[in-house]
């Protein structure tokens, strides 16, 4: 008998297989829904153009592209619609099959994610190479260091997401319908991480929610990554945004997990 | 005539009956109305805090586009939408033939299949945001001002309509509607700001192409009386051609609809 993370080891070739098959069957859902994620480019057109008649708290336009572009990045990198997926799935009493399974709900949903990332990539890439050229290197970070670390910042801003997600998906198996409470959550994130504007644009006119923003996730799902790779950080700054990050992730990956344990106890498959 | 009137009546009453069953659910819809209100406006007042004007909007003007955006998305989430996600489990399911049997018109039928009357609350919000920023201008709109102001918006309703519609014939040949929804309703996120943010390219787009500048913008500008009365008519006009284009792309998908079942 094989130990549960030995067994999951062992189907995550398949499992990788599987969510790269899915998601070239769905290649028309797919690009429709990253073509979706383009609220930073609204943001964009409204800041740019503030800035054009000057810079606006230290913010030239060429900043405000290379940071909304690195929020389409990051976002376009980390966003997932687990959460819809689970609450469907216990809708339509599917999930019993899940069940069944010898590996966990988390990794198997997780890992069918991951393997979407090579495509998504395809779409941030070009958008990378853009920024590059559109706003000049200056935008841009060139400490060795912080480039270094954007992919571990990047991949921790998943896994924290990708815990939220799973866990607001689980809250399906009481009220149904998860739908509301990822509204709820939506307008959070929103507001908390650094999507409508740069958290030190939000600090100059609202500190208090600049300040309870750096101690939430929301933060470091999006605008940490961000800033990580259009700003310049002392090495303080870097160590504290990895240290919240990894919190964030070791916690919101455990949530997801007592949340999705609690509601399996609760689940009563539907027609089953 | 009176066929359409008493079942648009029936479908009315059966939502609102059914929205009032859930007063608690009503409650927090108006809350969560009020916090999306702040957090939509959070960028106009950081922005203004420091600058006078923007694309030559002062804040004033601009919130009243945003109201203009609030009232649209009101009415289309509290009209439209129920109906057309309605739609998606009809299609999937194949019981969209049998509306299709039916002695009224399809487009009709899938438009007016539910509503949501808990958006009345957004759309006092959008009212008392467009009278806060009047009383904040100093100026009042004349009664010609306000003829022409709601005309137009009900003109930007009908234009995002059309491209409701014409989302839900498309579904009927290539992708799934529910994401296509999501894409128009993150184009119409543009409508938020004055077209005048947007450069190039992208105004182009979004005056001709994907109109969202005859939503928002043109009406809060005739309610301003900043609109010239030639632009006005092209607003009109242009809402109207969406309307007719929409349905002949209605009918034209109805034509090649094959069963989910068959």
């Amino acid at each position: 008998m094989r130990s549960a993370p030995a067994r999951a080891l062992r189907a995550l070739p398949t499992l990788l297989r599987i969510g790269v098959a899915e998601t070239v069957a769905y290649r028309a859902e797919f690009l429709v829904w990253m073509l979706t994620a383009t609220m930073p480019l609204i943001m964009l057109s409204l800041w740019t153009s503030v800035a054009s008649e000057g810079e606006f708290q230290s913010y030239s336009s060429a900043d405000f592209v290379a940071y909304f572009l690195g929020v389409l990045i990051v976002r376009n990198l980390t966003s997932n619609w687990v959460a819809f997926q689970i609450s469907e799935e216990v809708r339509l009493g599917t999930l019993s099959m899940r069940l069944l399974r010898p590996i966990h709900p988390f990794i198997a949903y997780a890992t069918s994610h991951a393997a979407a990332l090579p495509f998504r990539s395809v779409i941030a890439l070009p958008i990378a190479i853009v920024l590059l050229i559109s706003s000049g290197a200056s935008s841009l970070t060139t400490e060795p260091m912080q480039l270094a670390l954007l992919l571990p910042s990047i991949a921790l801003a998943w896994l924290i997401t990708f815990g939220i997600m799973f866990a607001i998906g689980c809250c399906a198996f009481w009220i149904t319908q998860a739908f509301g409470i990822f509204n709820f959550y939506f307008g959070l994130w929103s507001l908390l991480s650094g999507y409508l504007m740069p958290m030190s644009i939000m600090h100059a006119k609202f500190p208090l929610i600049a300040d309870i923003a750096r101690s939430l996730p929301f933060y470091y799902m999006l605008g940490a990554p961000v800033e990580l790779m259009t700003q310049h950080l002392s090495g303080a700054q870097v160590a504290s945004l990895f240290a919240w990050q990894i919190a964030w992730a070791v916690v919101s990956v455990l949530a997801a997990l007592v949340v999705w344990r609690r509601g399996v106890n609760h689940f009563e498959a539907v027609g089953g | 005539m009176s066929r359409y009137f008493s079942l648009f009546t029936v479908q009315l009453r059966t939502s609102v009956a059914t929205a009032m069953q859930y007063r608690a659910n009503f409650i927090i819809e108006a809350v969560l109305s009020v916090a999306w209100l702040a957090i939509a406006l959070l960028p106009l007042i950081v922005l203004f805090d420091q600058r006078k004007s923007v694309a030559g909007w002062d804040q004033p003007s601009a919130l009243i586009v945003m109201a203009y955006f609030m009232a649209v998305k009101a009415i289309m989430e509290g009209m439209v939408t129920p109906s057309l996600v309605g739609l998606v489990e009809k299609i999937r399911t194949g019981a969209f033939d049998y509306v299709l049997l039916k002695p009224v018109d399809s487009q009709f039928m899938v438009s007016t299949a539910g509503y949501e009357p808990q958006k009345v609350i957004d759309l006092i919000g959008a009212f008392a945001l467009a009278s806060y920023a009047f009383s904040k201008l100093g100026v009042w709109p004349t009664l010609p001002q306000v003829a022409v102001g709601i005309l137009l918006l009900i003109a930007g309703v009908l234009a995002m309509y059309s491209l409701w519609i014409i989302c839900a014939a498309a579904s009927f040949w290539v992708v799934r509607l529910d994401n296509l929804i999501y894409l128009l309703m993150a184009v119409f996120d543009t409508a938020r700001w004055p077209i005048q943010v947007f450069r190039g390219a992208w105004r182009f787009i979004f005056t001709f192409l994907i109109p969202v500048a005859i939503m928002t913008t043109f009406p809060a500008m005739a309610l301003l009386g900043r609109l010239s009365t030639r632009t006005t008519l092209l607003t009109l006009a242009g809402a109207l051609a969406m309307l007719v284009i929409s349905r002949l792309i209605w009918r034209a998908a109805i034509r090649n609809y094959t069963s989910a079942s068959s």
